[in-house]
């Protein structure tokens, strides 16, 4: 009697797994990779990201930083100036802030300023959202900031698959990555390939295809906006649901497409909604598709407020699936 | 020109220089004072626009430092960084290009005189964030280590960087990775208007580089022969792997702050007895009494600098503007990923 063993051909990752897995890739394909941050080595990463990396490429590669975000991210920007890829790591992007000089006065603008002389290849990753109950200091959903910026690509990775090849493709870039991580969702499972297949976060994902409503969204509060979209089917609303992915640039393709289809469209993100991604994406859809429009655009977004510890105002604040859900109702005029 | 008790070493200038050397150090400051005071005049002429920067006065310590540097050391600078940027090696044509905002420019006209950028030279750009070059300048030198080249990164930047952050972050970094930087802090005294003493508590700043375990020291920056020696003697020390030097050069810039400043802030005795100090004659004397010089050769020294620099002007007037269809080039790279 002979057996024959299969190899799996998938595997459960939790979210955290695979964005380590995705660092793992990097440091192992080139040399010139190397991590920086607050706590990545031997604590293993604030959201356990890093864990184990110490032990496997060793201090040189994996540094731990003082807690200088300044000199992290300058740091970071002149070794990619100079021959290395430097991944460089804010805990969170209510940190960042203290970076932000580095990152819109060096990162964005030495291409340019230089006249083309000095590109900076480097990869920040950072982590933004709510939901912990971790009250407006650690909370914070910043994407529209770096969106803000040319000069800077900014990217959000909030599914497996992606977690699993974003940093392949940041490293290819020849200019700053900003990648947006998301704590709220590193613990959720997938089964993926084991051999991850390419990706291409510059273009947004369609991740659920449908034809009444086009919902786009980004961040971890994309998984709210399946969940309501599920909730819409019953009510026989076919929402399709476009994850961005890369916020700067923005692939207005793919939503334009998408409008064309469904002639409604609701933005959905989770930072605030003043000047917001989603105020540009509305903007875009009235300048580029306004006559394929059978309503307004709809928006939902946090309240404009700092996020509160409290859990019932936290819940209050972020956007909830019967939020969403009015607001479909609404372009559809069934409100 | 101010007793004040220091930790740090005082180093006496070396009785000796030799003449090709001595020559070769009075050029390079002639270069850089007799360029900036023409860029005054096209300034004037409106030639030059936006922020302008002098360093006159501290023509001593871009010349000494840069004499101690190989060709592939690099160099991170701030918006007063005309004569660093000469003293590396940038051609003066198109730095006054750039300063003309003329394509030829060593930064096609984006930049302008604060933003001197060349790749060639490893001259990493002046920065006009204050402080902002520091960390840059620490992760350009981490790059060469962890490349395992043996090269050491210059940083330019004034005393008041010191107040900022980003300073006391980037020095203890580069102390705690033994990074091959040598931090040049150029003590004019002055940032803006602000007196040393009335930003910082503790106006010894090699004391507080010291804080962070790095060896730093105190340098006439009116002396280009002590400017040199106190530099190379930091640089041998960098580049055997002895991790970041702090060096202190004490200065004073002759002109105001930028071509808007009228200098209401400071005492003009002060300035006066400064310029008492001028590196450039204190050099001349030097070498008239080592019997390297006579006025013969200065003269022909001058007539040789002016000539380059009338070379430069010519440059700039002649180089085209960039074409406005190129705005948006070099937002992003154009190298295929
Ligand atoms: C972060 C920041 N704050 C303020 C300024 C405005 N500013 C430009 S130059 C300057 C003075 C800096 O003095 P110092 O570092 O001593 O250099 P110096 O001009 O004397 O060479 C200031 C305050 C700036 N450019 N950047
Ligand atoms: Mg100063």
């Amino acid at each position: 009697m002979s057996t024959t063993t299969v190899e799996p051909t998938t595997v459960t990752l939790t979210l955290r797994e695979a964005l380590k897995q995705s660092l793992r890739d990097a440091l192992i394909r080139d040399e010139r990779v190397f991590l920086m941050g607050e706590d990545i080595g031997a604590y293993g990463g604030c959201f356990a990201v890093t864990m184990g990396l110490l032990d496997e490429f060793g201090p040189e590669r994996i540094r731990d930083t003082p807690l200088s975000e300044v000199a992290i991210i300058g740091t970071a920007i002149g070794a990619a100036m100079n021959g290395m890829r430097p991944i460089a790591e804010i805990m969170t992007c209510n940190f960042s802030l203290l970076a932000l000089d580095q990152i819109v006065n060096n990162a964005a603008t030495l291409l340019h300023m230089s006249g083309g002389q000095f590109n900076v290849p480097v990869v920040i990753r950072t982590t933004a959202g709510a939901g912990k109950q971790l009250a407006a200091q650690h909370s914070h959903s910043f994407e529209p900031i770096f969106a803000h910026i040319p000069g800077i690509r900014v990217l959000s990775v909030a599914t497996h698959e992606d977690a699993r090849g974003v940093l392949c493709q940041a490293l290819e870039d020849p200019d700053p990555v900003v990648l947006f991580e998301y704590p709220r969702i590193m613990t959720m499972e997938a089964e993926v390939p084991v051999e991850p297949a390419p990706v291409d976060l510059g273009s947004a994902a369609i991740r659920r295809a449908g034809s009444d409503v086009t919902l786009v969204t980004y961040g971890a509060i994309q998984h709210t906006v399946l969940e309501a979209a599920a909730t819409l089917a019953k009510d026989g609303i076919d929402a399709e649901v476009i994850d961005l992915r890369s916020l700067r640039p923005l692939d207005d393709a793919t939503v334009l497409a998408s409008v064309a289809r469904t002639h409604r469209a609701v933005v959905v993100e989770e930072p605030w909604r003043t000047l917001g991604v989603g105020a540009e994406v509305a903007a875009r859809i009235t300048e580029e598709a306004f006559y394929d429009l059978d309503a307004p655009v709809g928006r939902i977004a946090s309240a404009e407020v700092p996020m509160p510890y409290a859990k019932h105002l936290e819940e209050a604040a972020l956007p909830q699936v019967p939020a969403i859900v009015a607001a479909v109702h609404r372009v559809m005029h069934r409100g | 020109m101010t007793e004040r008790p220091s930790h740090a070493t005082e180093l006496a200038p070396p009785p000796d220089v030799s003449r090709e050397h001595g020559v070769h150090l009075l050029r390079e400051m002639l270069r850089i004072r007799r360029f900036e005071e023409r860029c005054v005049e096209l300034y004037s002429a409106a030639k030059i626009r936006g922020f302008l920067h002098l360093y006159i006065g501290e023509e001593a310590i871009a010349t000494g430092v840069m004499a101690t540097l190989e060709e592939d050391d690099a160099v991170v600078s701030t918006y007063r960084e005309h004569g660093h940027a000469i003293a590396k090696g940038i051609g003066m044509g198109p730095i006054m290009a750039e300063m003309f905002g003329k394509v030829d420019g060593v930064a096609r006209g984006r930049g302008g005189s604060m933003h001197l950028f060349d790749a060639a030279t490893r001259f990493y750009g002046g920065n006009a964030i204050v402080a902002g070059g520091i960390p840059l300048a620490v992760g350009v030198a981490l790059a060469d280590r962890m490349q395992g080249r043996d090269r050491v990164t210059v940083c330019f930047f004034g005393e008041g960087a010191v107040d900022e952050g980003a300073f006391h972050e980037s020095i203890n970094l580069a102390s705690l990775w033994d990074v091959p930087v040598l931090f040049a802090c150029e003590n004019n005294r002055y940032s803006m208007g602000m007196a040393l003493e009335r930003a910082e508590a503790q106006t010894d700043l090699a004391l507080k580089a010291a804080s962070y375990a790095v060896p730093a020291w105190h340098v006439d920056g009116m002396d280009v022969l002590a400017v040199e020696e106190g530099t190379r003697r930091a640089i041998t020390a960098i580049r055997g792997g002895g991790g970041p030097v702090f060096i202190e050069y004490e200065t004073y810039r002759f002109r105001a702050h930028s071509m808007y400043d009228p200098d209401l802030y400071r005492d003009p005795a002060e300035v006066e007895a400064w310029k008492q100090r001028d590196p450039i004659p204190a050099l001349i004397g030097t070498l008239k009494q080592l019997g390297h010089l006579d006025d013969v050769g200065v003269a022909a020294l001058e007539a040789e600098v002016e000539a380059e620099i009338d070379e430069a002007v010519a440059f700039a007037e002649d180089a085209p503007l960039e074409p406005v269809e190129d705005l948006h080039r070099f937002v992003t790279s154009e190298v295929a990923p």
